[in-house]
């Protein structure tokens, strides 16, 4: 599992911006074309370096959106007003621009289809963005293994990839299932859910404990806590519950 | 278009990059190179966080030692305390300035072990599965605790409580969480996140974040 991030140094590399998506209000993909890219896992990372004209340096951590594609790598970054990274990365790059990276980095929170399943994918907020990259891999691999992604937004709006991921959900015998939470503010005639994850959506929508499902979870530190804690409580084996935390602690 | 390999571009600038967070003079010594100074405190974990009976609790100091201990929470909280005030260091960029962290010093839990002379390194192994790995120059001399309260307050369970390594010379990553003990050995063993791509050692200002650092 680790065997790619061992192999290959870590080197910085000069990535070229091909092109800059804006997914949501705060949400914006960069699609980069990185030579010397030795490849990635889904959920891996990568780490951003800006250097301003007097030398200063910054150097930030983005998930790894985009399932393993050759030297094509994409980051979905969230812009964050009071940032020093995020702003300039959603808001300033261009397609043409240069970008120091070096990666992948992590091994850990990591799927690829010989890890197998069932899978359980919880996502808050832009926690989603390693989740992203498992569940296009899974789908460009034509992998069969069964998923369930539950995925916390505000709002319709600010979830990310929503048409693609009812799409692979669309498809016949995918064996790929999304649920939503809306919890600020649901779109009309919305059905679905729309409060914080709780251990009853979590038992509804998850796997039962004796399915042995991998569980990732991804997102703010108390959503974590509290998903993990939950699954744990409802008979999951810990060593099945993998988790990253992130949040706007400085981008 | 084929772009050349960043190591043979220098002097690399980012357009229109101008950064917000320079540092004031008088921390600029404090905060190692490709970190950030963060207010909060992230918490970072790779699974969940255990739950932890005080009453099952033990930490064990074992391998190449002359008495291999192990003490309940109630014995290690009666050994003299010591409390480390400083900076600590994420390899994930944050820096977080002036922290306390009160406990016991590892060379109180070392100095009862007695080592064996042929030890030279250690993995500390926690609650939950997460090992680490250092050598005990890192873990002996004043530069190691086991804590149980940072400012003032017990530690919470997801930076480590009940009782967490603190090693703050090195990335945070080498202060294991829910840490349950300490095996000498006579060699180095990686631990979880050093097998995982991570740096064997973890010095901040050497920039030691990955394997190839």
């Amino acid at each position: 599992m680790a065997g790619r991030t061992v192999l290959e140094r870590l080197t910085w590399r000069l990535a070229r911006v091909v092109a800059t998506r804006a997914e949501t209000p705060r949400f914006v993909s960069l699609d980069l074309e990185v030579p010397g890219w030795p490849g990635h896992l889904p959920g891996q990372h990568l780490d951003v370096r800006l250097t301003a004209e007097d030398g200063y340096q910054a150097q930030r951590s983005y998930s790894i959106a985009s399932a393993p594609a050759g030297e094509r790598v994409a980051i979905t970054v969230e812009r964050l007003d009071d940032g020093e990274v995020s702003p300039y990365l959603a808001g300033d790059l261009r397609a043409g621009d240069l970008l120091e990276l070096r990666g992948p980095i992590g091994g850990y929170f990591v799927w690829e289809p010989s890890l197998g399943g069932p899978l359980l994918l919880v996502a808050g907020g832009s926690g989603v963005v390693p989740l992203l990259a498992m569940a296009r891999h899974r789908a460009a691999t034509g992998s069969q293994v069964p998923t369930r992604l539950l995925y916390s937004s505000r709002s319709a709006a600010d979830a990310l990839a929503r048409d693609e991921l009812d799409r692979l959900a669309r498809t016949d015998g995918s064996g790929f299932a999304v649920t939503h939470t809306f919890t600020r503010e649901q779109p009309p005639g919305w059905t679905g859910y729309r409060r914080r994850i709780d251990p009853a959506m979590l038992e509804e929508v998850g796997w039962p404990p004796a399915a042995r499902p991998l569980a990732y979870v991804c997102g703010p530190t108390r959503m974590v806590e509290a998903v993990a804690t939950t699954l744990v409580e409802l008979g999951h084996d810990p060593v099945r519950v993998r988790t990253e935390r992130f949040g706007p602690t400085g981008g | 278009m084929r772009l050349p390999e960043a190591a043979l571009v220098s002097g690399f600038i980012s357009r229109g990059f101008r950064g917000r967070r320079r540092l004031p003079e008088d921390l600029a010594g404090r905060v190692p190179p490709g970190q950030y100074v963060e207010p909060g405190f992230p918490v970072l974990s790779a699974g969940p966080t255990p739950r932890i009976d005080l009453a099952e609790w033990r930490f064990r100091v074992a391998g190449l030692v002359a008495r291999p201990q192990a003490w309940t929470w109630e014995e290690i909280r009666a050994l003299p305390p010591s409390t480390f005030t400083g900076d600590i260091h994420c390899v994930t960029k944050w820096t977080k300035l002036d922290t306390t962290f009160t406990g016991v010093s590892v060379d109180t839990l070392l100095d009862a072990a007695e080592p064996l002379p042929e030890a030279s390194h250690a993995v500390a192994s926690s609650y939950g599965g997460y090992t680490t790995n250092l050598p005990l120059d890192d873990l002996s001399g004043g530069k190691a605790w086991v804590v149980w309260e940072f400012d003032g307050a017990p530690l919470a369970p997801e930076h480590g409580g009940p009782a967490r390594l603190l090693v703050p010379h090195l990335y945070f990553w080498k202060s294991a969480k829910w840490v349950m003990g300490l095996r000498l050995l006579d060699h180095d063993a990686p631990g979880f996140w050093e097998s995982l791509g991570y740096h064997n050692h973890g010095d901040p200002w050497l920039e030691e974040r990955y394997w190839s650092d």
